[in-house]
């Protein structure tokens, strides 16, 4: 009894310090916990020193890492200050059309909030999952001053479900305020369950069934459902159905130490018995990513987060007074290190030889997401001033095994394909990093003939998008991935840097997989929206500087420049393309 | 600069022109040697890739460049996979071979003391004197990949592992593992080897990338193999294992002389049991292993290599040789490739062999659909499938997710719809010729024009069943043998009219669904149940005349029968013997009588149909692996009593009645054309019936024994029973004229 008290404490603990790095608990369950747990424990503190010395490199790591061209991180700044006149030449020149369908509406993203994303464990500890949707809910509320019972359906994604509230929508949106006449369901699709949430509320704008969703997302990885064994409950469901004293004693008897091992929630893919970490490690591999490309990014990764966090440009984030804790108001995952430090780290998962390392891979994080989409007469006829339209998606999957996290590659192409774009069209991408390894192999695949040749029968590949437009205020390696969330924080990213840098179109890619405990073992899908630009550079600054307090006068500023917009809107929906000149009122 | 090229070209041109099997380029300060047997889809330890790899070898240790080496494989999907066969077949005299193995003991103890570390990178299999060489290097590095096997064969081949096999393995992996990995021969995946001590290191086979999977998961190897090689050099990689506890606890028990004498009596001993001592390699293999544990290295490398030239000249190895090469042989198809591959097949009848065959072919991403005219026949069926893939799950050789794949191929129904897709029909219903009739008609109203009628049966004559079919080319006979999943043989039957796209289908299903396949003609009892059944008309014979069905097993097995012949009847099944026994009895007329008939017939109405029904010759309990004679027999065979004849019925006459007329029967079948050749005839008695493997087939037995000293013990059995045991006449012509040999 003692023994397995203790495998059990040790069971816990392993667990706990395994959730820091996403992913990282590969060794299978059910054997040595005590073992096991030792070395994940080191890199868990490793990563710690790190954080503790981040202040101090950060200026070294800028100049160590050479993603980071310091000639277009001096562009950049300038271009965020305000809006430079070669940004306006530029988005003259290029012949811009419009996306819109005929005969279809036109679905636009109003808003786009999340909650700071937190390392799980940390100041979130204590809530539940879908108190975090409800705070990211509320921030929503409160930024749109949206009138509680005008949304027509409120959709979540979420990856691993607490039982208790296993239509965390439903929980959320009813902890939150809004109208208990709103009807609420929850997606789960691994990594792209809130573009799923996303896509169900187009479907449902398209469909002619809803005006007003709520999409949304959220993922609390510092509580995870641990289960009795099947053994176990086996038992304890017979012994609720045994009726006399006699039975329940032999029930109660025939329990032995076997049954008291609980199950962990596997990291594993269900079809493959894979970690996706290793999956990743491997991919890496077949596209010979090499471990310094992986830390060169994954620092990118970091100093890029840490310049838009510094900069207010993160102004989806929003603060969130946690019950008993502090009031939350920046991601905590951000912590640029060196070149040095990041090549001091062992292999995580394919030991010794692997390359994907607990500081290149992305890890365990608490957070919700929260975006507000309409269609577009209904956002004008509320007096909404729309950030970006959403126009197409595509969702792809492949081989499990050997192709889980290689879904942006296939699925770029063909939504690019779908909205008659090139690669070089596109101002900003936004995709999703759960490994700075499985980043760089979507990269070489897109810019590889022989790949699109013999795996996406294409005749020629479609290229990679230029570095320079990609991911340039972090991303999931160093901004967090709570699984269930990242969806929505993308492709609100997206819509603010698009106003920021004064693009038109963006584009959104993201892998996902079978997820931890859930049952999902649909192939890397791939999800993408292409935004449009529909605010021109010189309106911008107002709401969308906007801070994680949410100024009260902000609204205001909303609508009076919608008026602004609606001009712009009948142009574009009389297939006019807006340029520059007719926006500048 | 120019000049300078030419005449690097010059100097290099010669040494890289001449070899054709080995090479190496070095990386950085590594010697990467990589082998290529360009004449063969898999290398193996020629002489040529011997010669060439001292060679490099020799240059590799004068390189001044050079710190370590990596040796790895340029084929996809093969390190080594042994020893060339032929260059020990080759030899004339054991000292020949013994020579041959003291040869690759000094090439390997070079390797093994080379001053510059050497990494084997190995994808693939790595067999025989594969493994053997790299056990000599200093590191293993190995793939995951399903192909990635490790193992020492030889003594499937009745020879020993004679390249320092015998010596590097207990001390490599111990004792016991040593002796497992020997004396069964089995291949070892990689992460058993790992976990065993055989490979330092594990490499991942890689997926789609910028270049092909296979290519990229070797270069992938080499790159690690090189690092590791690299790693030992600047001592980051100690080559000295750290030993755990368990280990310590062992190496002192090992050290022990007792405990090692206690080993070597239990290995023998288990040894003799399971070989009855026909097989001579197994314990050459423990006396090798002895002499180098107890005398040191010296006798015992001395040991392996005479030992090695013994076994080679051995009768034994020369039967195991001819099996395999047979193997190889059965295993490719000699009809062409076929006009369409079948991709939808459908199975009639879920029984034990229905479902045996929906089982191997479900798993090769054929589709398939199992048919029974009952639910309760079908669920039986569908459960058959489920447990041996099942039982695959629970071994860890498939996960449950690649089961719930395979099973989503297979569709169990009671009714003939989708039959319009179906590429191929197998039906395994009932024998009874009624029966076959009316299902080939009902399956000839629903099928396409291009799908072949295969027809699973064990003695009745495909023409006659194809004397129902509107399209006879279209039928053939598919014989397989219970269980199929465990039984390699499929003995495929054609009729004159089958068509030969027909054959080359049903021997490309056989070969997908992992089968020896052997093409006989058409006849009662075809080729195998024609040998079986006169040597079960003599068990009965001998069992009547009082032979202990104990004592009858035991005889049979005591000759290298893996199966005593009363246990054979079982598992046969009474009714199935007592069926064919009756059928090929009307065929063929009193030559295969023997026993009665009614014997069999009269255990069937008791109910003892063998194994299947709890009682035959023995009372099968469920759970216990002992059994017992069935009391009850004694009565019938009382009542069918017959008195035995003192002249033919010591020990060893009982063993050659009973071989005798298998053999006759199966030389018959060549006679008769019934066989292709001696080839298919011995793997077919081999795989299919259990003739002795030592004895290498009924062909090879006749050539090694002797044809004459079979037909005079014939000619003395045919005196007391008459035309039962008349030798046929290509027996009579080997017997007049001993340089006619089955095999050359």
């Amino acid at each position: 009894m003692r023994q397995s008290l203790w495998r059990g404490y040790c069971v816990t603990f392993r667990l706990f310090s395994n959730h820091r790095v996403y992913g990282c608990s590969l060794q299978p369950v059910g054997q040595n916990y005590w073992i096991t747990a030792l070395p994940t424990l080191l890199i868990w503190t490793t990563l710690f020193v790190l954080t503790d010395k981040m202040a101090s490199m950060l200026m070294n790591s800028l100049r160590c890492c050479p993603p980071v061209n310091p000639a277009w991180a001096v562009q950049y700044a300038t271009r965020s200050l305000s809006t430079s006149v070669q940004l306006h030449a530029q988005v003259q020149t290029k012949s811009k059309k419009t996306l819109a369908k005929p005969g279809v509406k036109n679905i636009v993203l109003v808003e786009g909030v999340r909650t700071p994303f937190l390392l799980s464990g940390t100041t979130y500890a204590d809530l539940m999952p879908h108190d975090l949707a409800r705070a990211a809910l509320q921030g929503l509320l409160h930024k749109t001053s949206l009138p509680k019972d005008a949304v027509d359906y409120i959709i979540y994604g979420t990856v691993i479900q607490e039982v208790k509230t296993s239509n965390v929508a439903r929980e959320a949106s009813l902890g939150a305020g809004f109208s208990d006449k709103i009807p609420s369901h929850t997606v789960t699709m691994a990594c792209i369950s809130s573009n799923v949430a996303m896509t169900t509320g187009v479907g449902l704008i398209t469909a002619g069934q809803c005006d007003t969703i709520v999409a949304g997302g959220v993922e609390f990885m510092s509580d995870v459902p641990i289960r009795h064994s099947r053994k176990m409950r086996k038992t304890m469901l017979a012994l609720n159905r045994a009726k006399t004293l006699g039975q329940r004693l032999s029930l109660i008897g025939s329990i032995r130490m076997a049954h008291l091992t609980p199950e962990l929630p596997a990291v594993a893919e269900f079809s493959t018995a894979e970690t996706m970490g290793h999956s990743a490690d491997r991919l890496a591999a077949a596209f010979g990513v090499t471990r310094l490309e992986q830390d060169e990014f994954a620092l990118r990764s970091h100093t890029l987060a840490k310049q838009a966090q510094d900069a207010g440009l993160l102004s989806d984030v929003i603060s969130f007074k946690v019950p008993g804790r502090d009031t939350v108001a920046k991601d905590n995952g951000i912590r640029p290190s060196s070149m040095e430090q990041l090549a001091k780290l062992k292999p995580a998962f394919i030991k010794p030889h692997g390359t994907v390392t607990a500081a290149n891979s992305s890890f365990l994080t608490d957070g919700a997401s929260a975006v507000l989409i309409m269609s577009e007469e209904k956002a004008l006829a509320m007096g909404y001033k729309p950030k970006a339209y959403l126009r197409d998606f595509v969702f792809v999957s492949q081989d499990p095994k050997d192709q889980l996290l290689l879904g942006p590659a296939y699925g770029t192409p063909k939504v690019l394909a779908r909205a008659g774009l090139t690669m070089d069209d596109i101002d900003v991408f936004e995709f999703h990093e759960a490994f700075a390894g499985q980043i760089m192999a979507n990269l070489k695949a897109l810019d590889s003939d022989w790949f699109a040749q013999t795996y996406m029968g294409r005749k020629v590949k479609v290229g990679a998008p230029a570095m320079e437009k990609f991911n340039l205020w972090g991303g999931s390696l160093s901004l967090g991935h709570p699984f269930g969330a990242t969806g929505c924080r993308l492709v609100t990213t997206v819509a603010h840097r698009l106003l920021k840098e004064g693009g038109q179109y963006g584009l959104v890619a993201a892998c996902a997989a079978g997820g931890q405990v859930t049952h999902y073992t649909n192939t890397s899908s791939y999800f993408n929206v292409m935004d449009r630009k529909v605010i021109l550079p010189v309106c911008v600054s107002g709401p969308c500087d906007g801070d994680r307090s949410i100024p009260p006068v902000e609204q205001d500023s909303g609508r009076t420049e919608m008026m602004q917009e609606k001009t712009v809107y009948a142009y574009t929906q009389s297939g006019v393309t807006p340029t520059l000149s007719d926006c500048t009122y | 600069m120019f000049s300078y090229i030419s005449c690097r070209t010059f100097s290099v041109a010669p040494a890289m022109s001449a070899r054709t099997h080995v090479n190496y380029e070095v990386k950085e300060d590594v010697a990467v040697i990589r082998m290529n047997d360009p004449t063969s889809k898999v290398n193996t330890l020629s002489v040529q890739m011997q010669n060439e790899m001292i060679e490099v070898f020799n240059e590799v240790l004068a390189n001044d460049a050079v710190q370590s080496a990596v040796l790895i494989s340029s084929k996809p999907g093969c390190f080594i996979a042994g020893a060339d066969i032929n260059m020990i077949q080759a030899c004339n005299t054991s000292e020949e071979v013994t020579k041959l193995s003291q040869e690759g003991q000094k090439m390997f103890a070079r390797i093994e003391k080379s001053p510059k570390p050497i990494v084997a990178a190995i994808n693939g299999p790595c067999l025989g004197g594969g493994l053997e060489f790299a056990i000599a290097c200093q590191y293993r590095v190995a793939t995951k990949s399903k192909k990635t096997v490790l193992g020492t064969p030889e003594v499937m081949l009745g020879l020993l592992p004679g390249a320092g096999g015998t010596q590097r393995l207990p001390k490599m992996v111990g004792i016991p593992g040593a002796f497992d990995m020997m004396l069964t021969g089995r291949n070892i995946r990689a992460d058993k080897a790992k976990k065993m001590g055989l490979v330092h290191q594990l490499v991942d086979p890689l997926g789609p990338g910028l270049k092909s999977p296979e290519e990229r998961t070797i270069e992938y190897l080499e790159e690690v193999a090189i690092q590791c090689a690299k790693g030992i050099v600047n001592k980051k990689i100690s080559l000295t294992k750290e030993k755990g506890m368990m280990q310590k606890v062992q190496d002192y028990v090992m050290g022990i002389e007792f405990v090692r004498q206690q080993i070597y009596k239990t290995v023998t001993a288990k040894v003799m049991k399971m070989s009855k001592g026909l097989y001579p390699a197994p314990l050459k293999i423990i006396e090798s292993v002895k002499a180098g544990l107890e005398q040191g290295p010296d006798s015992g490398y001395l040991a392996e290599a005479q030992n090695f030239g013994k076994l080679a000249m051995t009768s034994e190895s020369n039967a195991l040789i001819g099996l395999y090469h047979g193997q190889v042989a059965c295993k490719k198809n000699r009809f062409g490739v076929p006009e369409r591959p079948v991709k939808n097949l459908a199975i009639l009848g879920a029984g034990l062999m229905g479902a045996g065959i929906a089982q191997v072919t479900v798993d090769k991403g054929i589709h398939t659909v199992l048919k029974d005219t009952t639910v309760e026949g079908l669920s039986r069926g569908q459960q058959q499938v489920y447990k041996g893939l099942n039982d695959k799950t629970k071994k860890k050789t498939i996960t449950s997710f690649e089961r719930d794949f395979t099973l989503a191929s297979l569709t169990g129904q009671l009714d003939y719809s989708g039959f319009e897709k179906a590429d191929m029909v197998i039906e395994a219903v009932f024998e009874d010729l009624n029966i076959k009739h009316r299902v080939i008609k009902e399956v000839e109203a629903v099928i396409p024009p291009h799908c072949i009628f295969a027809t699973n049966t064990s003695a009745l004559p495909i023409k006659d069943i194809a004397a129902a079919s509107i399209r006879p080319e279209k039928v053939i006979g598919m014989h397989y043998f219970s269980p199929v999943d465990k039984m390699q043989l499929l003995e495929i039957i054609t009729t004159d009219k089958t068509s030969k796209d027909t054959t080359a289908s049903a021997v490309a299903v056989g070969l997908k669904q992992g089968k020896v396949i052997i093409v006989v003609g058409d006849g009662p009892g075809f080729y195998t149940t024609r040998c079986l059944a006169p040597m079960l008309a003599e068990a009965v014979r001998l069992l009547q005349e009082g032979v202990d069905p104990k004592k009858l097993d035991a005889l049979t097995t005591g000759f290298g029968f893996p199966v005593g012949a009363a246990t054979l009847a079982d598992e046969v099944g009474i009714d199935v013997a007592a069926h064919v026994a009756e059928d090929l009895g009307k065929a063929f007329g009193s030559r295969f009588g023997g026993g009665n008939v009614e014997v069999l017939k009269t255990m069937v109405e008791k109910g003892f149909k063998g194994r299947k029904s709890g009682k035959g010759c023995y009372v099968y309990t469920p759970g216990l692996k002992s059994k017992d004679v069935n009391p009850d027999i004694e009565d019938v065979l009382e009542k069918y009593k017959l008195t035995p004849n003192p002249l033919v019925s010591s020990d060893s006459d009982v063993q050659y009645r009973l071989v005798s007329r298998f053999v006759n029967e199966a030389v018959m079948c060549l006679q008769e054309g019934i066989l292709n050749g001696p080839v298919e005839g011995d793997i077919g008695a081999v795989f299919g019936l259990g003739f002795p493997p030592c004895l290498g087939g009924p062909f090879r037995f006749v050539d090694t024994f002797g044809a004459n000293k079979l037909v005079e013990k014939m000619r003395r059995y045919e005196e007391v029973y008459g035309n039962h045991f008349t030798p046929c006449q290509l027996l009579l012509d080997h017997a007049k004229d001993s340089s006619k040999r089955f095999h050359k």
